[in-house]
């Protein structure tokens, strides 16, 4: 017989046990479908994660002035020492380098806000114009600080602070007194709440000139730097390290922290997890590949007659087998299939419901139910297809 | 040219040993016309299921067409049942989910033969048993008749050159059974052996050679003219 026609045969043996053949195949399919929706919400979890990070900058590193480390008792040391702090010439010797794509100073303080009739205390922040893109930060009106304008007394508003100082007139345009000297607002962020420890609905940005010159310091608070790409991380971290402790003459002392640590391991165990539940839906597969092998004994009973019959009429052994063997590798295939598709529905569901959740099965998930589907079910019919195969056809052909 | 040598068979049956056939030694020529009659658990049924290959026997020498059978594979003696031999059966034994076509067509897939060629094969097959209305029925579709003139249309699709028959019409009313007979014996004036198992005489009437069997044995095996 050859490979076509049983393939043909057993396709329409599957066709003519319609119940059968639909229960046995939504049982597969489920098995399938469980697997891929199970991992699409591992893996949508897991990027939803990355896609947090990235909101602040995956590919931010953040330089700041100070070194923790443990040192043995040296003369230095007893001194007291103090790291040399960061300044604005480090910051710009940064933007240099080849591995950056920008960089943003940051000084921090609190200085008194002021209009006629209106005061309060905020954190001001001091910064330059990369500010917005690195943050990933957004502006509800106005324009941000100006490139190149660092002479210029702009100041941005938070939020709540523009609601608060000017809740019935545009700000924009509007002059208001920080500490000592008169600013323009340029601009409002939009409301975004807390991000990395604080609220930037309550704060003022300026740039970073006027905000040394405020608070009477030459050092800066922190640099955020982003690389140009997120391969290039610990190169980039490496790069800052030499040039800044070359500008501080041969002294290490400054900090780079990455987001690629926390992050790994966020991603680990969000893996791990979609494993293990990849994992738990994988068993009913191999209950579904139970299933088969159960009905296959059953359909080996039920047509032993017929398997007699094709004894009679010249099959061979090997034939009984393969004509078995592709019934259940068409039950697997069709069950596994479809449950690609059911599982890609209902990820696709999810995705509608929760947009934020990128709910997609990861490839190898796909393969692997798929796989493991075809496997169990086809090594499940093979008891029975030998069984069917050793029939002996007298006995068989007596059997009604 | 079917001989048989000195051919045994034993079934267990719990703890007895059952003789079904007791050295069984039987020439039979091409296009003979043979009736095996006689009691049930004679030992007839067997003898046929041996002739067919589907039985292997305990002691003795089967040669088929001058080739010793019984020492064959079970892929070789596979492709005997499809080349040389047709069997019909009481029960017609029709593959429920095929149609009449494609239960005929049943031998030459086995076989391997080529969609094209099947297909005028079956058309003529079909033709030849008057079975052209019939062709996309399902079994449960056919009357009696229809169905054994299916199964010997099945039978002799590869052009087998023995026809072995178990009560083909066992199943079927007088009048039909006898349309069968004709049919079968049609085969066996073109050339075909034709070995019959029955126990209705007259039945077995019919046969150019009658052999009558009891306890595995042979006991008498007579050649008429025929009729």
């Amino acid at each position: 017989m050859t490979l076509f026609d049983t393939l043909q045969t057993s396709l329409r043996t599957v066709i003519s046990y319609r119940i059968r053949s639909v229960l046995i195949v939504l049982a597969m399919s489920l098995g399938v479908a469980a697997v891929v929706i199970l991992t699409a919400l591992g893996d949508g979890a897991r990027n939803f994660v990355i896609n947090q990070f990235s909101s602040i900058g995956t590919n931010l590193l953040v330089v700041l002035p100070g070194r923790a480390e443990t040192t043995g008792s040296f003369p230095g040391a007893v001194l007291g020492q103090t790291p040399r702090d960061l300044t604005l010439h480090d910051a710009q010797l940064l933007g240099r380098l080849p591995q950056v794509k920008r960089y943003a100073p940051l000084s921090i303080g609190a200085a008194e806000l002021s209009i006629p009739n209106r005061l309060r205390e905020v954190t001001v922040l001091g910064s330059n114009a990369d500010l917005i893109p690195i943050r990933h930060m957004k502006l509800a009106q106005g324009s941000f600080l100006q490139h190149g304008s660092g002479r210029s007394a702009q100041i941005v508003l938070g939020a709540k602070i523009a609601n608060e100082f000017f809740p019935r007139i545009p700000a924009i345009g509007q002059h208001i007194r920080l500490g000592d000297s008169r600013f323009l607002v340029s601009g409002i962020l939009a409301p975004q709440g807390e991000s990395m420890g604080f609220n930037t609905d309550e704060i003022v940005i300026i740039p970073v000139d006027y905000a040394q010159v405020l608070f009477n310091t030459t050092s800066l608070f922190r640099i955020l730097v982003e690389a140009k790409n997120h391969g290039q991380i610990e190169s980039t971290k490496q790069a800052i390290l030499a040039a800044l402790k070359q500008s501080h003459d041969g002294e290490n002392d400054s900090t780079v922290i990455t987001q690629d640590a926390i992050l790994a391991t966020f991603d680990r165990i969000l893996e791990a997890l979609t494993l293990a539940v990849a994992g738990i839906a994988a068993i009913s597969l191999i209950v579904a590949g139970i299933l088969v092998m159960n009905v296959m004994l059953v359909a080996v009973n039920q047509r032993t007659a017929e398997i007699g019959l094709l004894k009679a009429i010249g099959a061979t052994s090997m034939d009984i087998r393969r004509l078995f063997f592709t019934e259940a590798a068409w039950l697997s295939l069709v069950g596994a299939l479809l449950g690609f598709i059911f599982g890609q529905l209902g990820s696709l569901l999810i995705r509608i419901a929760y947009p934020q959740l990128p709910a997609w099965a990861p490839v190898w998930a796909s393969l692997a139910a798929i796989g493991i589907a075809l496997f169990t079910g086809i090594a499940a019919s093979t008891l029975p297809a030998v069984k069917a195969s050793r029939l002996n056809p007298v006995t068989a052909l007596g059997k009604k | 040219m079917i001989r048989l040598i000195d051919i045994t068979r034993t079934f267990k049956m719990g703890e007895q040993t059952v003789l079904a056939l007791n050295q069984i030694n039987l020439n039979i020529t091409s296009g003979e016309y043979v009736s095996i009659m006689g009691p049930s658990g004679s030992g007839k049924s067997t003898l046929l299921n041996i002739i067919g290959l589907l039985d292997q026997p305990d002691a003795g020498r089967y040669e088929l067409d001058g080739k010793v059978v019984t020492e064959l594979t079970e892929v070789e003696q596979a492709q005997i049942r499809r080349e040389k031999i047709g069997f019909v059966f009481q029960s017609f034994h029709l593959i429920p989910r095929l149609t009449a076509a494609e239960n005929i067509e049943l031998p030459l897939t086995l076989d391997g033969v080529p969609v094209s060629e099947r297909k005028i094969r079956v058309q003529n097959a079909l033709q030849a048993f008057e079975l052209e209305q019939r062709a996309n029925h399902r079994p449960s579709e056919l009357s009696g008749g229809q169905r054994q003139r299916v199964a010997i249309a099945r039978a002799t699709i590869m052009q087998p050159s023995v026809i072995l028959a178990d009560e083909p019409t066992g199943n079927l009313d007088h009048k039909i059974g006898a349309e069968v007979m004709v049919l079968l014996e049609k085969l066996q004036q073109h050339g075909t052996t034709l070995i019959m198992v029955t126990h209705d005489r007259e039945l077995g009437a019919r046969a150019t050679r009658q052999i009558a069997m009891r306890d595995g044995k042979i006991i008498s095996d007579q050649t008429h003219d025929p009729v």
